[in-house]
C-alpha cells in the first residue's frame, strides 16, 4: 500500500497563481542573434548579417525561434526575475526545466525592446524518478514598444 | 532548399531530420548564447552533485534545435508560428541529437496557410526525449 505523503502545495504558492510580475526589459541585438543562432547551428544568413535579412523582406537581423534577447540587468537594480520575485517559495533547491511552449504573433529582430511579464499559471506535483517534484507552470507575454504581443512563452521548471 | 507549398504538403509527411552533437563547447556556446549559466550543463562535478551522472544537455537547447529544423524546412518563404515541447528525457553530453517532425495537420484561419507538426528529440537508442508540437505558415 502506497503512504499518503504530505502535499508539497502550500496556500502561500496558490496564493501567487495568476499574479502577474514586474516586465522586463529585454533587448534583441546583433551579437546576440548571431551568438544564439552559431549555438544552435543555423546557417542562414538572415540570423547574421543585416543585408541579407532586409533582402528577404525582414527588418534587421532576425532573432532565431526562441531567443527574444537578453534580460536588460543592471547589479543592484534590476528587477528581481523568475518565479521568487511574485513570492513563491519552496524548499526544494533542485531546479530542471520541464517544457517550453514559444507562440509567435510577429517576428522577433535585431533593435527591438520586448518587454516580458511573467506570471505562474499552475501549480502541481508529480513523483517522479527524482522523488517528490513541483511543476511549476508560467506564462511570459512580451510585448514590443508600442504595447503589441509579439510572442507568448509558456514554460514549466521543476522542482525537485 | 525548395520552397515547401501548403498545397503541396501532406499529412503524414516527414519533414528532413536535424541532428547536433550536444559536446561540451556545443553547451557552452549555448550557455553564452541563451543565457542559461546552471552548472549541471558544463561542470561535471557540480552536476554528479546534484544526482545526477554527467552533464545534461540544456532543455532550450533541444527546443532550439527543433526550431531549427522547422524553420530550415519552413523555407524562405515559410513562419514558424509555434514551436512547444515537454522535456520527458535527460540527454547526456556528447551525445547527438536528432530533431525530427511529421505533419499532422493542414488547417487555414486568418487567411493564413497553417501546418501543423508533430516534433520531438531522439537520442541515439531511439528514444523520444522532448515531444512536442508545432504549427508553421507556409505559402
Amino acid at each position: 500500500m502506497t503512504q499518503q505523503k504530505e502535499s508539497l502545495i502550500t496556500d502561500e504558492m496558490r496564493a501567487v497563481i495568476g499574479k502577474e510580475s514586474e516586465p522586463i526589459t529585454y533587448e534583441i541585438d546583433n551579437t546576440g542573434c548571431r551568438q544564439f543562432a552559431r549555438a544552435v547551428g543555423y546557417t542562414d544568413p538572415i540570423f547574421f548579417d543585416e543585408a541579407a535579412a532586409k533582402a528577404r523582406g525582414y527588418r534587421a537581423i532576425v532573432a532565431p525561434p526562441g531567443f527574444l534577447g537578453h534580460p536588460v540587468m543592471v547589479p543592484g537594480k534590476s528587477t528581481p526575475r523568475g518565479p521568487e520575485s511574485l513570492g513563491f517559495q519552496t524548499s526544494l533547491r533542485r531546479v530542471l526545466n520541464g517544457g517550453t511552449d514559444y507562440e509567435y504573433l510577429d517576428d522577433v529582430c535585431s533593435g527591438d525592446v520586448l518587454t516580458g511579464a511573467m506570471k505562474i499559471s499552475d501549480i502541481a506535483e508529480r513523483e517522479g524518478r527524482l522523488g517528490q517534484m513541483l511543476v511549476v507552470s508560467t506564462e511570459t507575454t512580451y510585448k514590443d514598444r508600442a504595447g503589441k504581443t509579439v510572442c507568448i512563452m509558456r514554460g514549466g521548471f521543476i522542482r525537485y | 532548399m525548395t520552397q515547401p507549398t501548403f498545397e503541396a504538403v501532406k499529412e503524414g509527411e516527414q519533414i528532413p531530420t536535424v541532428t547536433l552533437n550536444c559536446d561540451s563547447q556545443r553547451l557552452v556556446l549555448w550557455a553564452a548564447g541563451s543565457g542559461d549559466y546552471y552548472q549541471i550543463h558544463y561542470d561535471k562535478d557540480f552536476a554528479q552533485g546534484t544526482g545526477l551522472p554527467d552533464r545534461i544537455t540544456h532543455g532550450a537547447l533541444k527546443h532550439a534545435l527543433l526550431g531549427r529544423m522547422l524553420h530550415e524546412w519552413a523555407g524562405e518563404k515559410g513562419r514558424v508560428q509555434r514551436v512547444a515541447c515537454q522535456y520527458r528525457g535527460m540527454d547526456m553530453i556528447d551525445r547527438d541529437i536528432a530533431a525530427k517532425g511529421v505533419i499532422t495537420a493542414k488547417r487555414t484561419e486568418n487567411g493564413r496557410n497553417l501546418v501543423d507538426l508533430a516534433i520531438w528529440t531522439e537520442d541515439p537508442t531511439g528514444q523520444k526525449t522532448t515531444p512536442g508540437t508545432a504549427t508553421v505558415a507556409l505559402p
